[in-house]
């Protein structure tokens, strides 16, 4: 039991990080990474939505006849995006704005469904949980370094608060899209060059 | 929101493109893309389902969602109607028009997945659009994805022969590509701007 915990632990945030290792769930790690903050709530509510419809899908491992499953996991799925989303507009309104559709896109993002057919759907409750927490927290962690990178260069402060200063000559193309798509680039250009220099 | 239609159709193919500036739909984009004629069919399919699904979208949402102030089901509405009209089309492809239907073929269903086909639904009621504004900007949309996968397939064919840095290889390059052309698509700004 302990040992699965920590090999689950170590694959889904490094090993087999959903986003730099398998490329899923892109579509939000570029679209929200401009501010940290806005970053940290899609964090939280893809870690919320992943956990839990683990766990639900493993609770009803018995029950869903297999052949319909696709689309009883994608009810779940979309049942705990709806409660993010109305939380989300209740508590704060400001963030629901920016965030826009992206929020109800965590819906098909392919890490979810991912982790339902490929860890829930064999698993027991209680270890599914974790294992769509960790792989939420990986997820997570890799979108925080680029909006830290993002926010950092394009705007010169770190949640808002001001952190270079007066002197900073902001960098306008880490606010623009098009800086998403390098910043990923490069740490995945990182990480799989630390890898292949490992295996020769 | 009073743009025209047409302004809205080409803004979402070049400055508004939703890979390029809404980075909708990666996960298809990243992984057809190494093929130019896969690229192709997918674009095909993506341009007509996008436009016929929100158009159905649009007449749900408005006339029978909004009434029945049910608008917080809208995600799980949408995905089932998407999946319901791809799933319907296939049949009727399969029956009446086989070429096309092996043409499409594989695509048909990996775009039920496809999160631009959401993202456009979703966007096109943030923003309330009309009818006319949202199929313009159902089928411009579906227009660029297209445009946007058949220009990296293009690109990543060329590269293929050319050495490029172990760690860049497959996604990091496609990534790196997609930037150059997002920048480059930003230089259409002056033809129309939407947000």
């Amino acid at each position: 039991m302990k040992s699965e915990i920590r090999t689950i632990t170590e694959k889904d945030i490094w090993s087999e990080n959903p986003v730099i290792r398998q490329i899923l769930g892109i579509c939000s790690a570029l679209a929200v990474t401009n501010l940290m903050s806005n970053t940290l709530v899609m964090g939280v509510g893809v870690t919320f939505v992943t956990a839990l419809s683990s766990m639900t899908v493993s609770i009803l491992r018995h029950i869903i006849p297999i052949r319909i499953r696709m689309m009883v996991q994608t009810l779940i799925i979309a049942f705990y995006v709806i409660v993010v989303d109305i939380i989300l507009k209740a508590t704060m309104p400001e963030v629901s704005k920016t965030l826009g559709p992206y929020v109800g896109l965590i819906i098909t993002n392919c890490i979810i469904m991912g982790r339902c057919e490929a860890y829930g759907q064999s698993n027991p409750p209680g270890l599914a949980f974790f294992d769509g927490m960790m792989s939420g927290l990986g997820y997570t962690l890799v979108l925080m370094l680029i909006s830290f990178i993002r926010e950092l260069m394009g705007f010169g402060t770190l949640f808002g608060i001001s952190v270079l200063g007066e002197w900073w000559i902001k960098w306008t193309i880490m606010v623009m899209p098009a800086s998403a798509f390098f910043v990923l680039a490069i740490i995945i250009w990182v990480v799989q060059g630390q890898q292949s220099k490992q295996s020769v | 929101m009073d743009i025209n239609p047409i302004v809205i159709f080409f803004a979402s193919i070049s400055t508004s493109n939703i890979v390029l500036t809404n980075f909708l739909g990666m996960c298809s984009y990243l992984s057809i893309s190494r093929d130019l004629k896969a690229s192709w069919g997918l674009g095909q399919a993506v341009i007509f389902v996008m436009t016929t699904t929100t158009m159905l979208n649009f007449l749900v949402y408005k006339y029978i969602l909004v009434p029945a102030g049910l608008e917080y089901l809208r995600y799980i509405v949408f995905i089932i109607i998407v999946a319901a009209f791809v799933q319907l089309i296939e049949m009727i492809l399969e029956r009446y028009m086989t070429n096309l239907y092996y043409a499409l073929g594989i695509f048909l269903p990996l775009i039920t997945v496809n999160c631009a086909i959401l993202g456009v639904a979703l966007f096109m009621v943030i923003r309330e659009y009309t009818f006319l504004q949202s199929l313009a900007y159902g089928a411009g949309g579906g227009i660029g994805w297209a445009l946007a996968i058949v220009a990296l397939a293009g690109i990543r064919e060329k590269v293929d022969e050319t050495k490029i840095p172990k760690g860049l290889q497959g996604a990091g390059f496609a990534l790196i590509v997609t930037g150059i052309m997002a920048m480059a698509f930003i230089g259409l700004s002056g033809i129309a701007n939407i947000q």
